[in-house]
């Protein structure tokens, strides 16, 4: 008696041991590459949240092709060189079926060689300068047409202004979105004197100069506005320095690119209300998806005052369009999904839908809206339509002919319209 | 009696039908106001303006304010009030209580910059029969340039009953203004006459182009002089402006460093985790903040204590725990603070998140102190200038004057000798080290009002302590905070001509020279002991 109790045990737990073993067989690996530790832990580490929150999700709903999600998380600490070494990581040893990751365009290219090489898949999620389009990465953050060019045209038209201060943080998107939209104001007729080209260092702080000189500036009477581009952190004391010498949204409003939901919620935002940003979500949007997105964030973070902001709905609609694309493709091979998901269309979390384009960018609406006292967006102004976005900008001197499509025949992130030659080179 | 009576009832009647057409114009508006275009709730600003209610006002600042909602279900427009998550709302005409409700059951009405403007004229029209004599200047001041021809009517009615001189001649200004660029001739030079010496810009920049493009001699050559006039004192407030931005860098870099002057500059450690004592100061006001949330005001009073012994206390576990195995040991010790600098962010960013946490910044801390519409101070940098010169005023004293300053002085000139006569050395050390870092703790409270509070904080700061510590002489509480103040000033007399970027780079390559001519810095410290 004693001896067959022992016996179904064993047998029970060699049961159980290779269940277990056949499940983790089982599983399609999903790669998240995001910093955890170190300067852009503050951005990403909300990333990594959301892609373990949609994993558990798809989870719930039985998994994809059978299969359980299994997310795999490293951590590349902000450190550039390391991400192309976890990315490896990632590829070769832990064989995910696609990463989602990188925030900043330095570790997007630290990564880019590797992905070619081993021939694996990246979702980007951030908005970033363009000029780029790799066959294995989908970029699902804004191009500059996407986000740049259409909150201008919304300050020159709606808001009549006729003198431009474009500040930004020195590195390559303030100046390559700089660079586009100086050519863009010029050949709609601004003259050279009404625009004011500032850079300053990463983490700058004492903004008493500049934000003086922006009011003299302003002070011309023609209208002006300030386009930043001025990222991460050194916007706080910006904002602070704009309040401190009361310079009011009315006066010279400030139309941001890097400053969501989740910069605001570290600010004391009374100083900033009516101040700008441009981005192709926002929290405070009414729609079905976006009430629902927000409640299932809340409950797996525990946390009711988490905000949601717009790479996070990047990777909703980077994942959701994966996924889509394994569904149709019938495998998680790289090359097949690299050809189904072209053309594939998800809700996004805005109302509308969301096409992957042949150039690897997706479609988005474009929302202006204005910082209020609790920290969320009015939006005051958006695309009428769905916005594609363009990988090569048409308003910069070598990229105005160029043009990218992964489909056949072309097959070429790089070709030369003039020449009609690929050049092979992404980047 | 009866025509008594009777006069009284047409008055009421006569009251009932105003405040019953203003009602009607509300309600008007109140519809518009539901709306999602923002012009119909233009249009429902001007007819809340027009319709002279009790309330106008109230309700105009509270649209403003963001505190006017509607309900959803009904389209009752009402006001609300934050109650924890939820939101307790009232009616917007009769203000009685009606219901505690979810955030989404209300909806606000959002407004938009064109709108805020507008309202701000309104509110501002309507303060103009406001009692305050404060209020009212500030009202007629604020029209310069954005007065129409409306407004304008009704600032000629107010000058015959307004009796402060003050307000009189901003009234004078605004009409002066109103006609500056398209009067007749006679007009102009009037204006031109009325506004000599003003320094709005908006004045400025019309008084230009008349100056350029107008036809009557007469009124150009007025304007011109005018213009001068106005640009030589814009200049000079211009150089007062910017030196006053160099000494508030130069405090805050003063504010940074004084700390390392202590533990760097008296006792010759390298102690690469400075900025993260400066960041551990930061947090405690966020922590302090958090414990007494109604008042803010008096929670940074209380920070200024409260971080000197939390940094203070992490300080001397450092130096109890780590560095006093490495005295005499510069690279070890830089290599072993490095690592507790790393450590101690990681742990902030286990314990707080790795998101910066927002520190408030109390009423009498923010806006600025104008001195006329070209010069401005803002408090904030006011504060934390005056808030450094008492610090190093503090810290001069305890060096000086205690017995403390007199062992710390002692052992940082010849070791030996001072535990010959009795020093505690060691004891020594742990204090010293302990004050440094409380002072890196009382800078992180002033740095928590002016940048983010968050785990990068300290990096930040470190290289720019070192930059000022080792300018003004090692071992020099004068020569700290004499150097922090120039550097700053140095760079923002660079900043305009050269940009951000640049003058930061220039400034280090003075420096560097500087270091190769005197290495000593500023101030060096003379004597025997300094020779070694």
């Amino acid at each position: 008696m004693k001896l067959k109790t022992f016996k179904v045990a064993t047998m029970a737990l060699a049961c159980s041991a290779m269940m277990s073993a056949a499940q983790a067989a089982d599983t399609i690996k999903v790669g998240v590459l995001h910093s955890l530790s170190g300067t852009m832990a503050i951005s990403e580490t909300t990333l990594k949240d959301t892609m373990l929150m949609l994993i558990e999700d798809q989870n719930k709903k039985g998994g994809l092709l059978g299969k359980k999600l299994e997310p795999v998380v490293v951590d590349p600490a902000s450190n550039w060189p390391l991400f192309a070494e976890k990315a490896r990581e990632l590829i070769s040893k832990e064989k995910v079926a696609a990463t989602f990751g990188c925030w900043t365009s330095v570790s997007r290219k630290s990564v880019l060689p590797v992905f070619e090489e081993l021939d694996s898949i990246l979702f980007y999620p951030v908005q970033y300068e363009g000029e780029e389009s790799s066959k294995n990465v989908f970029y699902t953050g804004a191009a500059p047409n996407q986000q740049a060019i259409p909150a201008v045209d919304y300050l020159m038209n709606e808001v009549g202004v006729k003198r431009w201060v474009l500040a930004g943080t020195d590195y390559v998107y303030p100046r390559t979105t700089n660079k586009i939209l100086e050519a863009y104001l010029k050949g709609k007729g601004v003259a050279e004197k009404d625009i004011m080209i500032n850079y300053t260092p990463f983490g700058h702080s004492d903004w008493q100069s500049i934000v003086s000189d922006i009011k003299k500036f302003g002070s011309s009477g023609m209208k002006t506005a300030v386009v930043s581009t001025i990222n991460g952190d050194a916007n706080v004391p910006f904002y602070k320095e704009l309040g401190n010498q009361s310079i009011s949204a009315e006066d010279i409003p400030v139309v941001a690119f890097s400053v969501g939901e989740e910069e605001l919620s570290g600010i004391d935002t009374k100083p900033l209300v009516g101040h700008l940003a441009a981005w192709n979500y926002f929290m405070s949007v009414d729609a079905a998806e976006n009430d629902e997105f927000i409640e299932k964030w809340h409950s797996f973070i525990k946390d009711e005052k988490r905000v949601t902001n717009d790479p996070m709905e990047a990777h909703y609609i980077g994942f959701k369009m994966w996924v889509e694309a394994v569904k149709k493709a019938g495998t998680t091979d790289p090359e097949a999904v690299q050809q189904a998901i072209i053309g594939v269309s998800v809700p996004n979390l805005t109302g509308g839908l969301a096409t992957m384009m042949p150039n690897h960018h997706i479609t988005k609406p474009v929302l202006i809206g204005e910082i209020q006292d609790d920290g969320q967006f009015e939006t005051v102004w958006q695309t009428s339509g769905m916005v594609p976005g363009d990988a090569w900008s048409d308003f910069l001197p070598g990229s105005k002919d160029i043009y990218a499509s992964w489909r056949a025949p072309l097959n070429c992130g790089n070709y030369n319209v003039k020449t009609s030659k690929c050049s092979g080179q992404n980047f | 009696m009866i025509k008594t009576k009777l006069l009284t009832l047409a008055v009421f009647c006569f009251w009932s039908v105003i405040s019953h057409a203003s009602n009607e114009t509300l309600e008007q508006a109140f519809n518009l106001l539901t709306e999602r275009s923002f012009d119909d709730k233009s249009q429902a600003i001007k007819l809340i303006a027009e319709s002279n209610h009790v309330s106008s006002v109230k309700l105009l600042e509270s649209i403003l304010a963001g505190d006017l909602y509607y309900r959803k279900k009904d389209k009752r427009i009402v006001y609300a009030q934050k109650e924890e998550s939820k939101l307790r709302i009232f009616d917007a005409l009769t203000e009685e209580e009606l219901d505690l409700v979810g955030k989404r059951k209300v909806k606000k009405i959002g407004i938009n910059n064109r709108l805020r403007a507008e309202l701000k004229l309104a509110i501002s029209s309507l303060a103009l029969t406001h009692p305050d004599a404060e209020v009212r200047l500030k009202s007629v001041e604020g029209m310069i340039g954005k007065a129409d021809a409306t407004m304008v009517e009704k600032l000629n009615g107010m000058k015959a009953i307004e009796s402060d001189r003050r307000i009189l001649e901003a009234i004078s200004a605004v009409i002066a203004f109103s006609v500056l660029a398209d009067g007749t001739r006679e007009q102009q030079l009037d204006a031109i006459e009325a506004l000599q010496g003003n320094l709005n810009p908006a004045v400025l920049s019309t008084l230009r182009q008349l100056g350029e493009t107008t036809e009557s001699v007469e009124v150009r050559r007025a304007a011109q002089k005018a213009v001068k006039n106005i640009e030589s004192q814009v200049d000079l407030y211009g150089y007062i402006e910017t030196l006053f931005f160099g000494l508030s860098l130069g405090s805050i870099l003063a504010l940074a460093a004084i700390g390392l002057a202590i533990t760097f500059g008296v006792m010759g450690v390298i102690n690469m985790a400075h900025g993260e004592l400066i960041m551990i100061g930061a947090y405690t006001t966020y922590v302090v903040q958090l414990i007494m949330p109604n008042a803010i005001g008096l929670s940074i009073l209380v920070s200024i204590p409260a971080a000197f012994l939390v940094s203070a206390l992490v300080g001397i576990a450092i130096e109890r725990g780590v560095i006093r195995f490495l005295y005499g040991r510069p690279l070890e010790t830089l290599l072993a603070t490095f690592g507790i600098s790393l450590v101690l962010q990681q742990a902030v960013r286990s314990i707080f998140s790795p998101l910066n946490r927002s520190v408030e910044t109390p009423q009498w801390m923010s806006g600025s102190l104008e001195i006329n519409s070209l010069l401005s101070i803002t408090y904030n940098r006011l504060y934390i200038f005056l808030f450094c010169l008492m610090v190093f005023l503090v810290l001069y004293l305890v060096m000086k004057k205690t017995s403390l300053g007199l062992n710390v002085r002692a052992v940082s000139q010849n070791r030996a000798m001072a535990r010959a006569m009795g020093i505690k050395s060691e004891w020594v050390d742990a204090m010293t080290f302990g004050l440094g870092s409380g002072i890196a703790g009382v800078a992180g409270v002033a740095l928590s009002q002016i940048t983010n509070v968050g785990p990068n904080l300290g990096q930040a700061y470190i290289v720019d302590s070192f930059m000022v510590v080792v300018f003004g002489g090692v071992g020099n509480l004068w020569g700290t905070l004499i150097s922090g103040l120039s550097l700053g000033v140095l760079g923002k007399f660079l900043e305009p001509v050269t940009g951000a970027v640049l003058a930061k780079i220039l400034v280090l390559i003075l420096i560097i020279l500087f270091i190769q001519k005197r290495p000593r810095g500023l101030f060096p410290q003379k004597g025997r002991a300094a020779e070694q």
